[in-house]
């Protein structure tokens, strides 16, 4: 199948030089959900902004379901909803009336019982006839996402959804895009909170300084994510590691008082018992045991910190 | 064209303008009342006829004119200047619509908030002054126009404009003097002749004594060279959207 967006080579480099992308490529496919993380000022809003038409990109190409954005734009826009970042919305303006006002931009005609629905599923049909000011912070960010969701995108795209957002609100928006995913809705959101995209991502890219550095199923880096490392203390220093642990593939502390054992916490035998008892056999004494995790943050950080 | 989207754009445009309604509708019928109060009772009292009218309703075209060129600017700029300033303008940018969309959204808007209270000055003149319109069609024609060729100036300056004080500065600092200056109190004739050579050069003129035309049948300057100068300037004013529309000047980075 045919990426719903795919962008080539996209650079985009503001007035005053600022280069906030540098030549990126990025094929996001149907259906899936697919999560930008990047710290602040990675490019992910440029990116987005790029993509839905705020902003014009300096060299490259975007099209979305088959669109070109500058030569189709009609044809690519329609496709798109866009959840900004900012909790931009007409303070004076009912809660009906704006998401009424947004279908209407998108070409759509009126449909009470369709914006009745979607009110209703973020919970916010009883605000209907509330003025946008009157509402906190978490009802704007839904009033948000109605809007988006007005005029039945196939694309959406949710930028820093969660910024400032209360765990009621975080997991009624996670319900609903699982909701859209199973209607087809491809997803993209950014987050500088990687459980989020964890809990929630097909696919996971990681873009920094106007690159993105990687673009990865989310089960390949929970694979690598699944490696545990094991780190026994031993009472008494050694010098090397004892030829009867050779198959464990044992790391020694400069110290000599450390080993470090690594196994996947997915695999049928993890070999800790096993290697328990040969190191007891072995005449090692233990001091103390623990384990660690390489979190997707550790290879974010990882990544991020490579590049910089 | 996507209808639908200038109708939502024009719909929401005039529900903010019904939402202040009491800004929207009074405070013009109430400044022009006292304008009426002041010039055409007080004053005007005092005056002769001038070109045949008497002063009261001699004013009448000027003070529309006036009100209605910056109630087009006014509403016009500040229509789109809002959403840049509160940031909903993503919506318009990602939304599938195209410049001369939003434009003609805005501008239609405006232009009928500004023709509204156009009208409704003319209802109020009514009651202070013996008035009659000697050419009704041309009248509107005229009124129209220069609401819509100010709305389209608005639009500029709305778009222009980085913070409030720019969206003030042009109307205050050049559409105001324009509009005195240009005849709505008084006829051009009754100026010292340098003055009225000078006079030429302000385009509102034009405009003003095409509409006291319709009005009076009497007109400063031809009523073809009156078309020419609203056909001209709002020539400009789209020629400047097309240059705005093509480069994304202040609306798109």
């Amino acid at each position: 199948m045919p990426a719903i967006v795919s962008a080539k080579d996209v650079t985009k480099i503001y007035e005053g030089g600022f280069e906030a992308l540098k030549g990126v490529s990025l094929d996001i496919e149907q259906g899936e959900i697919l999560a930008l993380l990047g710290p602040n000022g990675a490019g992910k809003t440029t990116l987005i902004s790029v993509i839905c038409g705020m902003v014009n990109a300096t060299l490259g190409s975007i099209s979305v379901g088959g669109h070109d954005i500058v030569d189709d734009f009609r044809g690519a826009r329609s496709l798109i909803g866009l959840v900004p970042q900012e909790l931009s919305l007409e303070p004076f303006e009912k809660v009906i009336n704006s998401v009424r006002f947004s279908r209407g931009l998108f070409g759509k005609p009126r449909n009470d019982a369709y914006v009745e629905r979607i009110l209703r599923q973020l919970s916010l049909w009883d605000k209907k006839d509330a003025r946008v000011k009157e509402l906190s912070g978490g009802m704007k960010r839904r009033v948000l996402i109605a809007k988006a969701l007005s005029h039945e995108p196939r694309v959406l795209f949710l930028d820093e959804p969660t910024a400032g957002v209360d765990v009621e609100l975080r997991k009624d928006m996670w319900e609903i895009v699982r909701g859209l995913r199973e209607d087809g809705v491809t997803i993209i959101l950014t987050t500088h909170y990687i459980e989020e995209a964890e809990a929630i991502a097909d696919r996971v890219g990681v873009i920094n300084d106007g690159k993105i550095l990687l673009v990865k199923d989310k089960a390949e880096l929970m694979a690598q994510m699944g490696r545990k490392q094991l780190c026994i203390e031993l009472q008494e220093p050694i010098a090397e590691i004892p030829a009867g642990l050779a198959a464990y593939e044992l790391v020694i502390g400069t110290d000599g008082c450390s080993l470090e054992y690594a196994y996947e916490t997915r695999g049928e035998r993890t070999g800790i018992t096993a290697l328990l008892s040969d190191l007891a056999a072995q005449g090692l004494v233990l001091k103390d045991v623990s384990t660690s995790q390489s979190s997707l943050e550790d290879i974010f950080v990882g990544l991020v910190g490579d590049a910089a | 064209m996507n209808l639908t989207a200038i109708k939502a754009i024009y719909v929401f445009e005039m529900t903010r303008f019904f939402r202040t309604l009491l800004q929207s509708f009074i405070s013009p019928v109430l400044s022009t009342s006292l304008y009426f109060v002041v010039f055409g009772a007080a004053i005007g009292s005092r005056i002769d006829t001038v070109e045949g009218v008497s002063y009261g309703a001699f004013i009448v075209p000027g003070l529309i004119m006036l009100s209605v060129m910056t109630q087009s600017t006014a509403n016009a700029s500040f229509g789109i200047y809002f959403p840049k300033f509160i940031g909903t303008i993503y919506e318009l940018l990602s939304a599938p619509v195209s410049f001369v969309e939003i434009m003609i959204g805005y501008v239609g808007a405006a232009a009928s908030k500004a023709l509204l209270v156009g009208l409704i000055i003319l209802g109020t003149a009514f009651v202070f002054v013996d008035l009659r319109i000697a050419h009704p069609v041309a009248m509107m024609a005229f009124l129209v126009m220069t609401c819509f060729s100010f709305s389209l100036l608005g639009f500029i300056i709305g778009i222009w404009a980085k913070n409030f004080e720019q969206l003030q500065l042009i109307p205050l600092l050049v559409i105001t003097p324009l509009v005195f200056l240009g005849g709505s109190f008084y006829s051009i004739s009754m100026l010292p002749p340098v003055w009225q050579t000078i006079t030429m050069f302000n385009p509102v003129i034009y405009l003003i004594s095409g509409f006291r035309w319709a009005f009076f049948g009497e007109a400063e300057v031809s009523i073809g060279l009156s078309l020419f100068a609203i056909a001209l300037f709002t020539a400009v004013c789209i020629a400047v959207i097309g240059w705005i529309f093509k480069t994304g000047y202040r609306l798109k980075t």
